[in-house]
């Protein structure tokens, strides 16, 4: 039976408890014969004692008045709350802008969106070269992706919602190369999403949408890149896309 | 969507007692434990269903503390650096005494080593929770761990800091 040395992040998982059976065996084999590792086991479990000693009574206080989740005001019947709440959570993630959406009539894309409805409208009828880089070769893609773009780029899993990943292309932008990746979903619906390095001060923006023939496109602005998520799929279908794509790039 | 309130209410009590560890003042904490609640509240939508809704609690709560702590660039600075030393000013002579430097000493430790320590010791997430809490590797969560442990018992010892400390690879 090979061990393996005793590490600084072993005595840790000792004092912790986080060991399997066997290791915990070895470490304290290796601690009783090391006096002074010893000493520091001991003083780190006194440590973990000492905390939960002073803080435990924490949780037998009562909870003053003002702390709890606060229900949002005017608030009616359990149903219209309900809405009401979903609706405000969903606020967190896009915003109350969504105010072409509210409206009806969904402005063109301007700029980087348009740029992304149009490379959606170009590539997603593809049938035999859709993609540059197969999904199968995801480590890969990921890597060249980032690599041209200069910066880490993560691709969403949407197979939870029914889309699978296609693949992706590196494409010529307004300000360098921009990534785009394609899903599909079982019946060969396909959803685009592209992303370009943000070059401007925004750090972050709501949800937008927009309209190009039958593109639709919501695009939004996280931290150094943006983002847009197209298809010529109903609104509310897209944006629950879009959600999730956010959600998965923000977890 | 409505149920969400009680179970993110039944945290509260751990919610507090971190945010006491870690700001050390009992209004302070509170406060950071509200703020925390009313931004959960409105990125709800952010937590995955079927994950661990306390772990992203604590995730919502570090980056509002985070953010605080950040906020606060005009009042003396904390000690950053590992060398600084902090010696406690007085012996101890019982129990109840070292309990309440503790609380004193925990103060000495620069504020990602204090986070790791109390969500580790005192939370007891596992070093792969405290990670992704925390957004860092969890090789950072042991470095950090291995430093807040053994600066807090030189405090506590009254031992000078920086000497001795062996770090076995």
């Amino acid at each position: 039976m090979s061990k393996l040395p005793v590490t600084e992040s072993d005595l840790h998982a000792y004092v912790d408890g986080a060991l399997a059976e066997a290791r915990r065996a070895e470490v304290e084999a290796y601690v009783a014969s090391h006096p002074e590792d010893a000493e520091r086991v001991a003083a780190y479990r006194q440590q973990n004692a000492a905390l939960r000693a002073l803080y435990d009574p924490v949780l037998d206080e009562s909870v003053p008045e003002r702390i709890g989740v606060r229900r949002p005001r005017g608030a009616g019947p359990t149903l219209r709350y309900a809405a009401v709440v979903a609706w405000i959570a969903l606020g967190g993630v896009i915003g109350w802008h969504l105010q072409a959406y509210r409206t009806g009539a969904a402005p063109e894309p301007v700029g980087w969106a348009r740029q992304a409805a149009i490379a959606h409208a170009t590539y997603s009828p593809e049938v035999r070269h859709p993609v540059e880089v197969p999904a199968e070769q995801e480590t890969h893609l990921v890597n060249w992706l980032s690599k041209r773009l200069g910066t880490k780029v993560k691709v969403p899993y949407l197979g939870e919602i029914g889309y699978a990943l296609v693949g992706g292309r590196l494409l010529p932008g307004d300000s360098g190369p921009v990534a785009q990746f394609m899903y599909q979903d079982t019946k060969g619906q396909r959803l685009t999403l592209y992303l370009r390095t943000n070059r401007d001060d925004t750090r972050e923006t709501a949800f937008r949408f927009a309209q190009e023939n039958n593109v639709g496109v919501f695009y939004w602005i996280d931290r150094n890149l943006g983002y847009a998520l197209s298809g010529e799929i109903d609104k509310q279908e897209l944006l629950r896309v879009a959600t999730t794509v956010y959600r998965q790039l923000n977890p | 969507m409505s149920d969400y309130e009680p179970r993110i209410e039944q945290h509260i009590p751990r919610l507090r007692r971190y945010a006491r560890a870690l700001t050390g003042e009992r209004t302070a904490a509170d406060d950071l434990v509200q703020d925390t609640l009313e931004r959960a509240w409105v990125k709800l939508r952010l937590w995955r269903p079927g994950s661990d809704l306390r772990a992203w609690l604590f995730t919502v709560m570090h980056n509002v503390y985070v953010n605080q702590v950040r906020a606060r660039v005009s009042q003396p600075p904390m000690i950053h650096d590992d060398e600084a030393a902090y010696l406690p000013d007085r012996p101890r002579q019982s129990d109840m005494l070292e309990v309440r430097d503790l609380d004193v000493a925990l103060k000495g430790l620069p504020e990602e080593q204090r986070e790791v320590l109390l969500l580790v010791a005192l939370e007891q997430l596992s070093y792969d929770e405290a990670a992704r809490v925390l957004g860092i590797p969890i090789g950072t969560v042991m470095s950090r761990l291995s430093r807040a442990r053994e600066r807090l018992r030189r405090i506590m010892a009254g031992m000078p800091e920086g000497a001795g400390l062996r770090i076995i690879k």
